[in-house]
């Protein structure tokens, strides 16, 4: 493992994190909702992977613990082979120029008070990554390539249109010249042509700067066209995990399968043979016992509701969470 | 066109002068509306085509805001046949929800105003123009002709109310039935059974809060549906859905359509939702009908540059391409509109007639027409 740090930016081994739930009169922890269960994955250096699922599932919440944004409850985060969480408040603060964020909704997330140019350069500034004296012209550099122009820079966030938006937050991310950004669900609020724009863009700045991507989304087509891996979760766990063309072209769980059905294809006489997954996700809070997917899987079968499937390599390179593949070894079944 | 400085704001002096002029334009908008008993025939009209459940002529909305006329809707005319799906696709700001709200009269007044055209709105025996109708007659359209699904089943439901009660108000106050209160529960519990909620006793009885959006949506669907309407609008049903639970609704929809054999307004921007919905399309673009067809004629042969680029824009699993086509630009100021055809700054298929007025409707076949140069086979140019 020791000489594979240096090929994977990013290690997460069985990560948990569980929210409590008060209650009674004394707030005590009457119960946890699992938001993140488990969850393992690799991602390597300058590549992108894809975090697909359903809302609720626990895609943000992994995001949000790799970076620290809150505690976790268990696993491990390596980060260039080090653990995240055991790192100083100093030398967090060094990792927090290495890790950045592009959130969902580029109207929530920019300050109305203050003006773009003070927006992208704060943070370069607050960790003093140039002179003083070049700030200036740093953030005017980092706004052309995002598509900006030079004289935006004294306008304020409600003067731009969402597209505008999100190229300010995905600046405001660049500025501080990261190794690893988390775009969680970075094109969901934009209109289609828009989107185009930004996955180019997104792109574009990965090839220059060889950026590695969390990209977090529930729009299938996007997370194909845009990653080289994918992760698909169910229920804060991962239920399967592969390179994007093997997962696409022959998905193994059950879940991943009817996710993929209800792509909406852009062509009238595309024959549909859809499943409909039945009712919805059930409450993280009170998850079912056994496989958790159990209750609204075609193919459940009887150990299905008592032992949770484990999470393991069924074909090389493709990780897969159900008892289907229990006998297989990597390559006989399918 | 409204003078600004050269910072590209408004003076003060402008501003008053705009607001000035709107409250004299709106005043006697609302004066003509607001008059008591308008004689039927006023608003009566006919149908071009009996088969066609809604007609929108040539439909002109504006929006009087203090910054200038917004043209929200710029000349729309497109049919909804009887028993049909008709998508209408675009970008955000379009015009899309402003067709619909049009229909419904459900404008934010009294900025927003129908300035010209007509939207004829077939009743059976006889047809009216919603554009003339007054109040209290819409109010008797509106959940038995025409009904709507919003598009945030989050903010569409009351949540100080339970569902019950908000769906039993809508058949009692809609329905011409007459119902007692038991009956209307028992409508309200039927209809919950009909959109797929299993648990149709105990859902009447909860609060907006304790549902997921999926059994929001179907809860917004059944109100909608609490008096059979002809026509459904519904205004990006899925768009706040997760795929799977989309697939649900969209199913359910088409179910429901062809149960009650209603036409269905399916309003979008996701192009592969209108693929699997949609009979007939209408593209929209700045306030105008770009192009318009049966979903065949759109998907396969799309003719307009903008339905081209938007269809390329998207991401379509199995295709693999190295990077998306990306319109250039952006949609012109709404305030401020070109005299040419509005996409001729982010078009790459510009002919020399392009800088001419904006181009009439050309028809490629009987059910495909477009609005651009490259198909008006030699007669535009004026």
């Amino acid at each position: 493992m020791a000489k594979e740090t240096s090929e994977y930016l990013l290690e997460v081994k069985n990560l948990k994190k569980y929210f409590p739930i008060k209650g009674g009169f004394v707030s005590k922890t009457v119960g946890n909702v699992k938001a993140v269960d488990g969850v393992s994955f690799r991602i390597r250096r300058g590549s992108t992977m894809g975090l697909v699922g359903e809302s609720g599932c626990g895609k943000s919440t992994v995001g949000r613990t790799i970076l620290r944004l809150q505690d976790k409850t268990d696993g491990e985060v390596l980060y260039n082979g080090r653990e995240v969480f055991s790192l100083s408040k100093q030398e967090m603060r060094q990792m927090r120029t290495k890790m950045q964020i592009i959130f969902q909704d580029p109207y929530s997330s920019l300050s109305p008070r203050l003006p773009v140019g003070e927006i992208i350069g704060e943070g370069v500034r607050e960790h003093r990554l140039v002179p003083p004296g070049e700030l200036d012209d740093y953030v005017t550099k980092i706004m052309r390539e995002c598509g900006l122009q030079e004289f935006h820079k004294d306008r304020y966030p409600h003067e731009f249109s969402g597209g505008q938006r999100q190229r300010i937050c995905i600046a405001r991310a660049l500025a501080l010249n990261p190794e690893f950004i988390l775009c969680d669900e970075p094109v969901s609020a934009l209109d289609v042509s828009i989107q185009a724009q930004i996955i180019n863009l997104l792109r574009d700045l990965q090839k220059q700067f060889g950026l590695t991507y969390l990209f977090i989304s529930h729009d299938l087509s996007v997370v194909e066209h845009i990653s080289d891996t994918v992760g698909v979760m169910y229920l804060g766990n991962m239920v399967e995990f592969s390179e994007t063309e093997k997962i696409f072209e022959k998905p193994l769980h059950p879940y991943t399968v009817a996710l993929f059905s209800a792509i909406p294809v852009p062509d009238p006489d595309y024959k549909m043979n859809r499943i409909v997954l039945q009712g919805s996700i059930p409450s993280p809070a009170d998850p079912p016992g056994g496989c958790k997917f159990h209750t609204r899987c075609e193919k459940c079968m009887e150990v299905c509701e008592k032992v949770q499937p484990e999470f393991r390599e069924v074909a090389p390179g493709h990780f897969c969470a159900c008892h289907l593949y229990d006998g297989a070894s990597p390559d006989t079944k399918r | 066109m409204a003078k600004k400085n050269q910072d590209g704001y408004l003076s003060a002096k402008e501003a008053r002068r705009i607001s000035r002029e709107n409250r004299r334009i709106t005043n006697r908008m609302e004066k003509q509306r607001k008059r008591k008993n308008v004689p039927e025939s006023e608003y009566l009209t006919k149908m071009r085509d009996p088969n066609n459940a809604v007609e929108f002529d040539n439909l002109h909305t504006y929006f009087f805001t203090d910054a200038g006329t917004v043209r929200s809707v710029d000349g729309v005319s497109f049919d909804v046949p009887i028993g049909k799906t008709v998508g209408v696709v675009g970008e955000s700001g379009c015009g899309k929800s402003v067709t619909s709200l049009s229909l419904m009269q459900l404008l934010q007044r009294p900025q927003g105003q129908i300035v010209e055209g007509e939207i004829r709105l077939n009743l059976g025996d006889k047809a009216c123009d919603v554009t003339k109708t007054p109040n209290e007659v819409m109010q008797r359209f509106r959940g038995n002709y025409v009904s709507m699904i919003f598009q945030e089943p989050m903010t569409a439901l009351n949540p100080v109310f339970r569902i019950g009660a908000q769906i039993d108000e809508v058949i009692e106050l809609h329905d011409t039935a007459n119902r007692s209160k038991a009956q209307i529960r028992e409508r309200t519990i039927e209809l919950l059974k009909m959109v797929g909620i299993a648990n149709s006793e105990g859902v009447y009885s909860m609060f907006p809060h304790e549902l997921s959006g999926g059994m929001r949506q179907r809860v917004v669907i059944a109100m909608a549906l609490a008096c059979d309407p002809r026509i459904i609008i519904a205004d990006e049903p899925t768009t706040a859905l997760d795929v799977t639970i989309q697939a649900q609704i969209l199913d359910l929809l088409r179910q429901l359509k062809n149960r009650t054999n209603a036409s269905i307004m399916f309003i979008t921007h996701d192009l592969g939702v209108i693929a699997e919905m949609a009979d007939y399309v209408v593209v929209m673009y700045a306030g105008r009908v770009v192009e318009k067809g049966t979903a065949e004629d759109i998907f396969h042969h799309p003719a307009h540059p903008y339905t081209i680029g938007l269809m390329n824009s998207k991401p379509v699993v199995g295709k693999k391409v190295d990077a998306l086509y990306s319109i250039p630009g952006k949609v012109p100021n709404p305030v401020n509109m070109p005299n040419y055809c509005y996409f001729r700054d982010r078009c790459e298929m510009c002919v020399g007639q392009c800088d001419g007025a904006y181009p009439p409707e050309a028809a490629i076949s009987d059910t495909h027409k477009v609005s651009c140069y490259r198909y008006a086979g030699g007669k535009g140019g004026d």
